[in-house]
């Protein structure tokens, strides 16, 4: 089984105090660490599991910097054989030009099963994923929470709303929006990634990927960035620990909650 | 004048509330911008949701057949690009649902129509939409624009407009013909089920105390346990703690698990996404404690205590001993 499985870094922003750009087009980044995201660390591991259930091989995109290898480095550690690195230059893709790039990719390359997060941390589109299905002409299924392939197909759950989950047949090959808590995935360790280091790392220059402008130009584009209106909003209980809780008890007498 | 169009979405013989959603917010754009409002249903045979839309819409367009009964991707695709390359409406709402997030993308790509997906507010300048959406888990929020085009494409997050009281309007119902070349889809529907129901009903607590990945690590999800049981509550928790098998699905809050109603919510280290919070609207007070001063729980509780929790719960424990 041919598997690819799409990653992206992305910030980290809890507890972080996010400041905007001059341009209001973006966050100030260099403060902030970054990390896989958490929806593609569960993606790739779903693609390992398959590989070691069906044999074949793992190959990882990201659409990035240099920087972004990070994430490919740690897909390699995890398990996956090959890695891919598209490098955009100076264009900053919005999700459909990120979709076009993916798919222009991954036509070239053999594939059964294209997986990819079912969203990004960062801006929570949730859209490349089924974008690039359709690009490539695959079947696909959003917010997947289980797959079992059997031959030309597999059983897949898709989570729906209220704890329902939809069960469904899809024909192989499939593009499958992987969500968070479909399986466990492993730990990688520094060393780990040190060993990933001999594994394969392609970068494509995007110049070579035969697009046009126009299959990159965006689709959308950010006016403005702006914070929350701090109209409303909680009333803050002041004081030490102690204090706080004697609050939290007396707020909870006064709604009606019997101890 | 052009059509703005809603997807109606539905379950199991039931329209779903964010349809609603959909309708209310169309019909302001419809009265601001002199567009009028298209409903589009796709459903099984004489499944007789018309009577609870048209009087919210101006018109009705209704495919019926038993191959889309159940929601396919494949097939709404295939009648919702003919139907948008038909009638180019300037506008189509979709709910940011797990099922508008299925084939909203597919269509963008297909008719070339902009998409801007989650959204949480939708206004007409000059002709052309804009958008305001969350970002960063709703740290920050974002003004979108769209490349000129015919018609564009948005899916709007649940919650974000009110419900619509009965509508006004006496919208006509159009049934429209499946195509003779409608293809067969490659995914196909085998069953619904139910992956949170169990042992304990947090949705009949007065009081939940919930926790999110704050707490960190397993090994201190007892202790929050023990504080529950003191203070005679429930304890509930957001996703990741269902995602990491740290407590059962049957805990979690939000959208893809509980809605609740506790009197008070009391809320340990969790942020406020709003797949989480969309599950605690019904909650009579909600408190909640975290360490980060900008967590968007925030927003949405009535009380904050910015601390690390576990000194909070440990203060908590000490006073109820
Ligand atoms: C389709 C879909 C459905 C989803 N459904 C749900 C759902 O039903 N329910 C749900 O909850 N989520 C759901 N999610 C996930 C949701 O988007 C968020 O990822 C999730 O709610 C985050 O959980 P959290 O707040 O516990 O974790 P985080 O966002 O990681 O927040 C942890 C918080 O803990 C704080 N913290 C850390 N340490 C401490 C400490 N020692 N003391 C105090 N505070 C601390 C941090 O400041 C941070 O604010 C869904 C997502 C998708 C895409
Ligand atoms: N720059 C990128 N490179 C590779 N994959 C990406 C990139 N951006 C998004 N994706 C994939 O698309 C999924 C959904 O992202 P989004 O539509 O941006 O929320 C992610 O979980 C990734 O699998």
């Amino acid at each position: 089984m041919e598997i690819i499985v799409c990653v992206k870094r992305v910030p980290l922003t809890q507890e972080v105090d996010l400041e905007i750009n001059p341009q209001k087009t973006d966050i100030r980044r260099d403060m902030l660490a970054y990390s896989i995201n958490e929806w593609d660390n569960y993606a790739v591991e779903e693609a390992i599991v398959l590989k070691e259930k069906h044999g074949g091989n793992v190959v990882a995109v990201t659409v990035g910097t240099e920087e972004d290898e990070e994430v490919l480095r740690r897909s390699l550690a995890m398990g996956a054989d090959k890695a891919i690195r598209v490098d955009p230059g100076n264009l900053l893709p919005d999700s459909f030009g990120i979709a076009k790039i993916l798919a222009q990719v991954i036509r070239g390359m053999p594939h059964d099963v294209v997986l990819t997060g079912v969203q990004a941390d960062d801006l929570n589109e949730g859209s490349v994923g089924t974008m690039l299905a359709e690009l490539l002409d695959l079947a696909h299924a959003a917010v997947v929470t289980g797959v079992t392939a059997e031959g030309e197909e597999a059983t897949v759950r898709v989570e729906l709303e209220g704890g329902v989950e939809e069960v469904s047949r899809i024909k192989l090959p499939a593009l499958l929006c992987i969500q968070t808590g479909i399986n466990e995935p492993r730990y990688v360790s520094i060393m780990g990634i040190r060993k990933a280091a001999k594994k394969e790392l392609n970068v494509v220059k995007i110049e070579d990927l035969s697009l046009s402008r126009n299959d990159l130009s965006p689709m959308t584009t950010v006016e403005e960035l702006f914070l929350p209106p701090e109209t409303e909003g909680a009333q803050f209980l002041e004081g030490d620990p102690a204090t706080v809780a004697e609050e939290i008890l007396r707020i909870l007498k006064e709604k009606g909650v019997k101890k | 004048m052009s059509e703005i169009f809603v997807v109606v979405e539905h379950r199991n013989g039931e329209i779903r509330e964010i349809t609603y959603q959909l309708l209310w917010k169309a019909d302001e754009l419809c009265r601001k911008g002199s567009h009028t409002l298209t409903a589009v249903v796709l459903c099984g045979e004489k499944e007789n949701f018309i009577s609870e839309i048209n009087d919210r819409a101006d018109r009705v367009i209704l495919f019926e057949d038993e191959r889309i009964k159940n929601f396919n991707g494949d097939l709404y695709k295939e009648l919702l690009v003919r139907l948008i390359q038909e009638h180019k409406p300037i506008l189509t709402l979709i709910g940011h649902t797990p099922w508008g997030m299925d084939y909203a993308p597919s269509i963008s790509i297909k008719t070339g129509y902009p998409l801007a997906t989650d959204c949480v507010d939708v206004i007409f300048e000059n002709g052309r939409p804009k958008v305001v959406r969350q970002i960063y888990a709703g740290k920050i929020f974002s003004r979108v624009a769209f490349k000129d085009s015919e018609g564009y494409l948005i899916t709007v997050r649940s919650g974000a407009f009110s419900i619509d009281k009965a509508g006004e309007h006496k919208g006509e119902v159009i049934k429209k013909d499946i195509p003779p070349d409608l293809p067969t889809a490659r995914r196909e529907f085998v069953a619904f089920e139910d992956a949170g129901a169990g042992a304990i009903d947090i949705t009949q607590a007065d009081l939940l105390v919930s926790i999110g990945r704050g707490v960190g690590e397993a090994d201190k999800v007892p202790a929050m346990q023990e504080l529950a049981n003191l203070m005679g509550g429930v304890l509930s928790c957001s996703r990741p703690v269902v995602d990491k098998n740290w407590l059962p699905k049957y805990h979690q809050v939000g959208t893809s698990g509980k809605s609740v109603k506790p009197k008070v919510y009391l809320a340990f280290g969790i942020s406020g996404a709003f797949q989480h919070v969309a599950g605690i609207s019904g909650a009579g007070c909600v408190i909640a404690v975290n360490k980060d001063k900008k967590a968007p729980i925030f927003r949405v509780a009535d009380f904050g205590v910015v601390d690390d929790l576990f000194k909070v719960a440990e203060a908590l424990k000490a006073k109820l001993a």
